[in-house]
């Protein structure tokens, strides 16, 4: 079994009866779902799935969050004249932009760039209030709160992009569209406004912390994996 | 100073791949073997190349020193010292120190009795670092196509080649690198947090464990992948961002020599609505 044990994916699954988690500090509502098991997940890591806390922050995030999405997707298919298959044929191209940099920081109609701070306002939302369920989650199992504060740092680039750079610069014009290949264009376009954004200082220290996490997670991930023989 | 109690009974004899016993001893803190021997060796010839570069450059400003590779007109032959040789020598070290790091990583498992997982880990970043210096000049027909060793210049060179495609973030493999490397940031602080949040609790409440860890992530999500297997997505995470980076500059010019915002044509065009 040793050696078996050695293989980057185990055929080995230790199943033990499911575990509903540890008690909460104070009394909260109940978890969710009756814990089951996959046996396709057990190949990678854990195989058992639920319970889940559902929760109000948890459970406002999840409506904010599907508001966002309707109103970026719907706004999407209304620019192909609700033409079903051009929605999903041109789906990568097809975006929900900010307003045009006239209106500055003005709220403007909703078809040009209304929905977009909208659907802005409502993934913000959605966001902030994750950010809640999880500094509360952590406080509840007596944890402490270095996940919320890990979020916030993503959170604060969300909020640099589509709010405070373009509050900075007097113009919703400036944010980032919602969009796949859009943001990319939105992306090369900035590159280009300041010349090559490689010799950005902060840029660049920026991709030094990315590769450093990958790095880090090779190192670190690869000498655990052999300690654990798997 | 150099050794802590417990160490001394790993240092035992053993596992070296090349040399036998010649270079099994220790210098300090430091195994030696034979590959740690060829790291210094190539870390040290390839760092004085890039100094005589610099002084044939006429500069010794840290931002502007700058390795250029030969000119395109070489091709694939050597080129004079002066014309791109200090290049093609500079890479040969840099791949021969790569390597033997590598290959010390292995020793150095296999005398301690682990798995290859940490050489096979490093060995994907020198296989992008190849990729780009040596299989995709190969490949273009010159060693002129590898990029230049400097600070600015090699910002350059990314720029440069980035819009000989016109948007390089619309080449596909690009895409799935970037999600990647992004991914494995998420990961990493995902799983750091959680860990440190474990070990330093509020005041007065006692250290938590594992229990703690996954009913925290069940309780979010409804799923916790465990000790283990984190280190296992984090691995593969990690590991495909230096994969997909490697295939996304090996296909700009081997394989797609338009600009990458034209290769999305298959999609618009597939039989399905056209």
């Amino acid at each position: 079994m040793g050696y078996e044990y050695q293989n980057l994916f185990t055929r080995i699954q230790v199943r033990g009866p499911a575990y509903g988690g540890v008690p909460h500090i104070r009394k909260t509502e109940p978890r969710e779902g009756k814990p089951s098991f996959s046996h396709l997940l057990g190949r990678l890591g854990d195989a058992q799935v639920g319970p889940i806390y559902l929760g109000w922050t948890g459970l406002l995030a999840a409506i904010f969050g599907f508001i966002a999405i309707e109103i970026i997707g719907l706004n999407m298919w209304a620019s192909v004249n609700w033409d079903p298959v051009q929605f999903i044929r041109q789906l990568p191209w097809l975006a929900l932009e900010p307003p045009p940099p006239h209106y500055g920081l003005r709220l403007p109609p909703l078809n040009e760039g209304g929905w977009w701070l909208l659907a802005g306002f409502f993934l913000t939302l959605s966001i902030l209030l994750w950010w809640v369920r999880i500094y509360r989650r952590s406080r509840e199992l007596g944890l402490g709160t270095h996940t919320a504060w890990a979020f916030a740092g993503a959170i604060w680039l969300y909020l640099v992009l589509g709010f405070i750079r373009p509050l900075a610069m007097g113009s919703w014009g400036e944010a980032v569209p919602f969009g796949i290949f859009p943001h990319l264009d939105w992306t090369a376009a900035f590159s280009l406004r300041y010349g090559n954004l490689f010799y950005n200082p902060f840029h660049a220290l920026s991709i030094v912390f990315l590769y450093g996490s990958c790095d880090f997670d090779d190192s670190v991930g690869s000498p655990f994996k052999i300690c654990f023989g798997a | 100073m150099s050794m802590m109690s417990y160490e001394r009974k790993y240092r035992v004899r053993g596992g070296t791949l090349i040399g036998g016993d010649l270079f099994d001893f220790w210098v300090g803190p430091f195994w030696v073997g034979f590959f740690g021997v060829t790291s210094v060796f190539f870390t040290l010839l390839g760092t004085a190349l890039i100094i005589y570069g610099a002084a044939l450059q006429g500069t010794f400003n840290i931002w502007l020193i700058n390795i250029a590779p030969p000119d395109i007109s070489y091709g694939l032959g050597f080129a004079p010292i002066k014309e791109g040789g200090l290049w093609q020598a500079v890479t040969i070290c840099a791949i021969g120190a790569f390597v033997s790091w590598a290959l010390r990583q292995a020793e150095i498992s296999r005398k301690l009795g682990m798995g290859y997982h940490i050489p096979v880990a490093y060995s994907v970043a020198i296989g992008a670092y190849v990729t780009l210096v040596v299989v995709r000049p190969v490949l273009l027909g010159a060693w002129g196509h590898g990029f230049p060793y400097g600070i600015w210049s090699h910002l350059d060179w990314v720029s440069n080649v980035g819009y000989q495609y016109l948007h390089f973030h619309y080449n596909p493999a690009h895409m799935i690198a970037i999600t990647f490397f992004f991914t494995t940031t998420f990961a990493l602080s995902l799983h750091a947090s959680l860990v440190l949040a474990a070990l330093n609790p509020k005041k007065g409440e006692p250290v938590k464990t594992a229990e703690h860890e996954n009913t925290f992530y069940r309780d979010i999500i409804g799923y916790s992948i465990g000790t283990l297997g984190i280190h296992r997505l984090g691995l593969f995470l990690a590991l495909n961002a230096g994969f997909w980076s490697a295939v996304c500059i090996v296909i700009s010019g081997p394989f797609w020599t338009r600009g990458w915002p034209e290769w999305w044509g298959w999609w618009l065009n597939l039989p399905i609505w056209s």
